[in-house]
């Protein structure tokens, strides 16, 4: 009987269509939605998990995101080296100076002063350069969208010097850092100098770096400097999802997105539920002769469901096919680079539609579960 | 008159009444049946529009319960039959032919024959081919892989009798079947009833009020306000 259910949803071009459309429809505006959505939240941690040779950040008690900082004391560093399983802790800075190009354009930026000694934090993506060339005098490594940003247009090029605050800095590397949540260049510097860049105040520490001896997990040495010393101590995944925690509780953005997905769900499930609905009720004679030729109740209520099954996947295929080519397109677009269709949207709508389909049908079996068979006598 | 059950009835109806609604609204459709339709006979069904003759065949057929009385079809008592049974019986020893065809817009005419064996379980490729054959003895196989838009009105009714025929049923339930044919194509369907239908282990049940086709019947059931007021043969 599948065949005969097919052929029956098929034959109806016009609810066929729009069917497989409203699902598709919604499917793409779901993905889409929830995928960009991810991907900016992702962003508020970047700079977070950009950093690979360390796995704990210490940092002010009070601090709740990455761009909030309140600076330590430089004695903290010692306090935190001081604790029992830790290989090593380094300084971070971290501020916001603007950076000028000799041609006049500026930008503020995203400035992380890296320990002068070991260069923990260092970007470990290199487009051009090497971050290593930051133990040179007055050197930078800017990231490829800054540097797009002050050069627009222009050809990615070594040697070129930028100010920030009256020091004159000179970009040795340029790196393919992960886009931060605001679209600032991120600059890479060493620690002593970075400081001078931003302007000198009384406190200047904004982090410290920690890695944990071998064999000890960075959440039980983050656990102990805490009690320790009394400092906020996290793991890179647990800061960056402190950052994503922010942003979701002090910002517009989930609801904006949500009423976006929410409509999406809707409309999806309206459009959808109304045409089937109405295909149904326009085939109800033809499910009545099945019934009284003897075609079982569970036989029909298996052929609506396997209509609306094959509705829904058919349009979830192709809506996920055009979030595909959506995000394919957008991929090496520097302005949303990193915001990538994700798998567990993909499966997350896929259980959606699956949700909606089955809504869908129910409304639509029931028409049918209660249709008398004898109608078609009439 | 009460009836008993006997081997060479098709179709036995005793004392059934069948109403709709309650209270006010209570409308007695059928006020005490007494009817049998013989194995090997065509019965004509006729009466005036009212009278009840919809309701009998859809409480024969099964597909309404009677409110009181009792209808044995083909030996087996419908009040025995629930559920999946009742509807098991149906598939396999009732055919139908609907007024207004009811054939599946989206299937070719085999396809559209071959539903009842589909249903059945049978496979699609073997119920088709089967469906194909019972068309040519039925003189439209040449229309077999069209779609019923593409068929007239007799044809449609053809490939509607191949259907209510193809699973061998032994009892046939015809509505109205030439109520939307031209006298002609009504008559040429109803002697392809008669030749391809009536079997000495099949008995066919006609719904009508074409008086221009009663000389098919071997058996007419005159039907008026609900029971049966004489059964008549044709002259």
């Amino acid at each position: 009987m599948n065949f005969i259910a097919l052929r029956m949803l098929m034959a109806d071009k016009a609810k066929y269509f729009g069917l497989v459309f409203a699902f598709a429809f919604s499917t793409f505006l779901l993905q889409n939605q929830i995928s960009i959505f991810c991907g900016i939240m992702k962003r508020t941690g970047s700079q977070v998990r950009d950093v690979t040779d360390a796995e704990i950040w210490v940092m002010d008690p009070y601090t709740e995101y990455f761009e909030q900082t309140k600076a330590l004391k430089d004695t903290d560093l010692f306090r935190v080296r001081g604790v029992e399983g830790v290989d090593y802790a380094v300084r971070l800075f971290k501020g916001n100076p603007t950076a000028k190009t000799a041609a006049g354009k500026f930008a503020a930026t995203f400035t992380l002063g890296l320990d002068d000694a070991t260069l923990v934090g260092a970007p470990r993506k290199m487009l051009l350069g090497s971050w290593e060339q930051l133990r040179e005098a007055n050197s930078i490594v800017i990231d490829r969208a800054g540097y797009d940003l002050l050069y627009p247009g222009e050809p990615l090029e070594l040697g070129r010097v930028l100010e920030l605050n009256d020091h004159k800095a000179r970009i040795v590397g340029i790196s393919d850092a992960a886009a931060p949540f605001v679209s600032f260049p991120v600059i890479h510097a060493r620690y002593s100098e970075a400081i001078q860049f931003q302007g000198r105040e009384r406190k200047m520490l904004s982090y410290v770096l920690v890695r944990p001896k071998a064999g000890l997990k960075p959440e039980t040495l983050a656990r102990r400097i805490e009690s320790e010393t009394g400092l906020k101590a996290r793991t890179t995944a647990e800061f960056a999802w402190d950052c994503v925690v922010y942003y979701l509780k002090n910002t517009g953005i989930p609801v904006n997105f949500g009423i976006t997905i929410a409509v999406a769900l809707i409309v999806g499930l309206a459009v959808s539920g109304q045409t089937f609905y109405m295909f149904t009720v326009e085939n109800l004679r033809q499910f009545g002769a099945l019934k009284a030729i003897g075609v079982t109740n569970t036989r029909l209520v298996g052929m609506v469901m396997l209509q609306a099954l094959v509705g829904g996947v058919i349009g979830y295929a192709i809506g996920t096919g055009m979030a595909g080519v959506f995000f394919e397109a957008t991929l090496n677009k520097l302005a949303t680079r990193g915001i990538v269709l994700m798998w567990e949207a993909v499966v997350g709508v896929a259980v959606l539609m699956a949700l909606v389909a089955a809504a869908v049908s129910l409304l639509s079996v029931r028409k049918v579960l209660v249709l008398e068979p004898a109608s078609v006598f009439r | 008159m009460i009836m008993k059950t006997n081997e060479s009835h098709a179709v036995t109806c005793r004392t059934v009444r069948k109403h709709f609604g309650e209270g006010e609204s209570r409308t007695e459709v059928l006020r005490g049946v007494d009817f049998h339709a013989r194995l090997g006979e065509m019965t004509f069904l006729v009466g005036p529009s009212g009278c009840g003759k919809t309701t009998l065949i859809s409480v024969i057929a099964g597909l309404l319960e009677p409110s009181e009385g009792e209808v044995d079809v083909l030996g087996r008592a419908h009040g025995s039959l629930r559920g999946k049974d009742r509807v098991e019986f149906r598939r396999r020893e009732l055919g139908f032919v609907f007024q207004q065809y009811n054939l599946l817009p989206s299937l070719t005419a085999a396809e559209n024959a071959a539903v009842p064996l589909i249903a059945d379980g049978m496979k699609r490729g073997d119920a088709v081919k089967r469906a194909r054959a019972l068309l040519d003895r039925l003189g439209i196989g040449a229309k077999a892989t069209s779609y019923p838009r593409f068929l007239s009105g007799g044809q449609q009714q053809r490939v509607a009798l191949a259907r209510a025929l193809v699973h061998e049923p032994r009892l046939v339930i015809c509505d109205e079947p030439t109520a939307a044919l031209d006298h002609e194509t009504g008559e040429s369907v109803m002697q392809l009833l008669s030749s391809a239908a009536v079997a000495p282990q099949r008995a066919v049940l006609v719904v009508t009020h074409d008086n221009r086709v009663f000389h098919h019947a071997h058996r007419i059931a005159h039907m008026n306000d609900g029971i049966i007021t004489q059964i008549t043969s044709p002259s």
